[in-house]
């Protein structure tokens, strides 16, 4: 009885021995991106939760704990309620309309014909262009007097636009670059959603003899929903966090009307040197896509059908 | 019921090579039709040229007399079961069943009727609420079928519906698909890799071998006589056994040493030169004593319950397989005396392997 214990508390330690190398390899593979996550994210996260907490001095140094004080300041500051509302309208802008355009532009690369590869990578080739390079070209084409749109418009006898100067049609502007800017990713994920869908369906529809408009909203957006719930789920995130395009085309102007909150937080870091409020902002825009994101798992989610 | 005729059908991907070649076939009305060949012979693409999913490269369809080339796959009225049954995986099983049916001008009532019988006529009853996700194979295979049955259309195009299943399921289909196919009159077209399923479905059967029609007949017709040697070793299981044998004399000698003695009309059909010998596995038997036989070493056995496969060296490279009823007790490596019943023997040409027709040829047994 005694040596049958002894062999299972043997048995035991070995057990445990293993488990715990099982754990210490785990934790090897896991060492590199926790410690990239962990200097690059992770530290940066809970300091920014921290000094959104404190007035700081012009290094970013915090000097005083004040609570709530950031954030009440926020909610009192026209300026903080403009940023807002630019950037709750940048992303109504934005995101609808780039993805009934990536998806009409993948449905229709979706065709099998001679040369549609030329399109496909036409459609998809802004993804393989820098914001910076964008940018300059759209501030080409937005420029009052040689830009193409208002070539257009004069052609047209109709007068110019100060499309990047005008506070009514700069945020419309911006939206339009970066509109066209993200087309070309959510074509190519979209596209591939399209292609994974049996074929096999669309000819029992045929036989059936159902309609093309019938096809396209029986069939295709159901069986491509995943894919939208997707590409609107990363469009979304990225719509809120829009920089780059700002800072070269309108640098949140004219009369804060593109300051869209992420270009508001690099303003008052590192132009107002207020590192306390910028923080806060950064706070609240995070609880906010937080907050949106969840909204569309579960409200959006239930209208998705996985295979 | 339906009568669907192909006339020099053929098919071609680039203009050059023909997929399928010069197809002359009429599927009677209410018949059960099966294409049946290996993969890549063409059936496929045959079931699909007739439900007007690919383009027909020459030739003429008709259904019941009328020229049907430039249809579209709905005006021709047909129905078609997919081999991964396409169901909409986001619909339930009562909304896959009467998917499309407003087309036909179907009133949602009568949509709802149709479903319901046609539901009880397949079990699905319980499930039609359900999506199809939550379905087992075979119950989804069965909404595959029911969607077809739904529209009443009177030719039904199915295409390897039962590949995805196991065996036990099949053998159940085989018989539910036949049954339903005679209830309903319908005429069906049945494309199979499978030779059972061709054998124990079909009416008529087609066998295909690259876009080649070998032969066309009813079941029986086929396995006792082959076109060739291609419909010979297809059709059966275990496969005709073949062999090739040289004309010497007036005896045929296959192997160097098996020999058996021709009539003298089966010798001026022969002629002189090398043939294909074919023998069914069942008229392979173990020879009594009292009869001429000889020995050969067996590889392997395989008891089934009610038959006994044997399979056992003939000649240096060739194996063949007797299939004997009962449970034999044969062991391999054992040498045994067995004996070919010679009324069924089959000769094929040795370079086309087409089928040398020799009207009752009555040999005596085969000698050592």
């Amino acid at each position: 009885m005694t040596t049958m214990q002894h062999e299972f508390t043997a048995d035991r330690q070995v057990e445990r021995k293993r488990a715990w190398s099982n754990w210490a390899t785990g934790m090897l593979f896991l060492l590199p991106s926790l410690l990239l996550f962990g200097v690059f994210l992770f530290y940066p996260m809970v300091r920014t939760v921290y000094l959104s907490l404190f007035l700081t001095d012009s290094q970013g140094v915090p000097i005083v704990f004040v609570g709530w004080e950031n954030f009440l300041n926020l909610f009192q500051s026209t300026s903080f309620q403009i940023s807002a509302k630019a950037t709750a309208l940048f992303v109504l802008y934005t995101v609808p309309a780039g993805i009934v355009l990536a998806t009409a532009l993948a449905i229709l690369a979706n065709q099998k014909l001679r040369g549609i590869g030329l399109f496909r990578t036409m459609f998809s080739a802004t993804m393989g262009m820098s914001v910076a390079a964008s940018s300059v070209i759209w501030m080409f084409l937005f420029n009052p007097s040689i830009g193409l749109f208002n070539r257009i418009l004069a052609a047209l006898n109709i007068s110019g636009v100060q499309w990047l100067l005008d506070p009514q049609y700069a945020l419309l502007s911006v939206s339009i670059a970066t509109i066209w800017m993200n087309t070309g990713f959510a074509f190519l994920i979209l596209l591939g959603g399209l292609q994974n869908i049996d074929q096999s369906l669309y000819e029992s529809a045929r036989i059936a003899g159902v309609s093309e408009s019938c096809k396209l909203r029986k069939i295709t957006l159901p069986m491509l929903s995943p894919t939208l719930f997707f590409v609107t789920t990363v469009s979304l995130i990225n719509a809120f966090q829009t920089f780059g395009q700002i800072d070269l085309l309108t640098k949140g102007g004219p009369m804060e009307s593109t300051n869209v909150i992420v270009y508001s937080i690099y303003k008052d870091a590192f132009i107002n040197y207020n590192v306390g409020s910028a923080s806060a902002q950064a706070v609240l825009l995070f609880v906010t896509v937080l907050v949106v994101t969840v909204l569309q798992f579960k409200i959006g989610e239930r209208k998705v059908h996985y295979q | 019921m339906r009568k669907v005729e192909l006339k020099g059908i053929t098919k071609s991907y680039d203009g050059k090579q023909d997929v399928l070649k010069a197809i002359d076939v009429t599927v009677e009305p209410g018949e059960f039709f099966v294409l049946v060949g290996p993969s890549g012979c063409g059936k496929s693409t045959m079931l699909r040229m007739i439900a007007g999913l690919e383009s027909i490269t020459s030739g003429e369809l008709a259904l019941d007399g009328k020229r049907a080339n430039a249809l579209t796959p709905s005006e021709r009225d047909l129905s078609m079961v997919f081999q991964n049954y396409a169901l909409y995986p986001h619909l339930s099983v009562e909304q896959n069943i009467t998917f499309g049916l407003h087309v036909k001008k179907v009133s949602k009532r009568e949509q709802k009727e149709r479903c319901k019988e046609v539901c009880g006529m397949l079990g699905l009853t319980d499930y039609m609420k359900r999506k199809p996700r939550e379905l087992s194979g075979g119950q989804r295979q069965r909404v595959a079928l029911a969607r077809a049955v739904v529209t009443q259309a009177p030719l039904c195009l199915m295409d390897e519906p039962l590949s995805n299943l196991d065996a036990k399921l099949r053998a159940k289909m085989r018989s539910e698909i036949r049954q339903l196919q005679r209830k309903l009159g319908l005429t069906m077209i049945y494309v199979t890799h499978d030779q059972t399923e061709a054998m124990t479905m079909a009416d008529r059967m087609m066998i295909l071998s690259d876009g080649d029609v070998q032969q066309i007949g009813r079941p029986l017709d086929v396995y006792n006589n082959p076109a060739n040697t291609f419909v010979a070793s297809f059709i059966g299981s275990p496969p005709m056994n073949l062999i090739d044998a040289e004309m010497k004399d007036s005896v045929l000698v296959a192997d160097g040493h098996w020999m058996t003695p021709v009539t003298a009309a089966m010798k001026q059909k022969i002629g002189s030169g090398r043939v294909t010998l074919g023998v069914r596995p069942e008229h392979i038997s173990l020879a009594k004593d009292s009869e001429p036989g000889f020995l050969v070493q067996v590889a392997n056995v395989e008891v089934l319950g009610t038959e006994t496969l044997v399979t056992f060296d003939f000649g240096e490279a060739t194996q063949w397989i007797a299939k004997w009823p009962g449970q034999s007790s044969v062991q391999p490596g054992e040498q045994i005396r067995i004996c070919v019943d010679d009324r069924h023997l089959a000769l094929f040409s040795a370079e086309k392997g087409e089928r040398i027709v020799c009207e009752a040829a009555p040999v005596k047994k085969v000698s050592l």
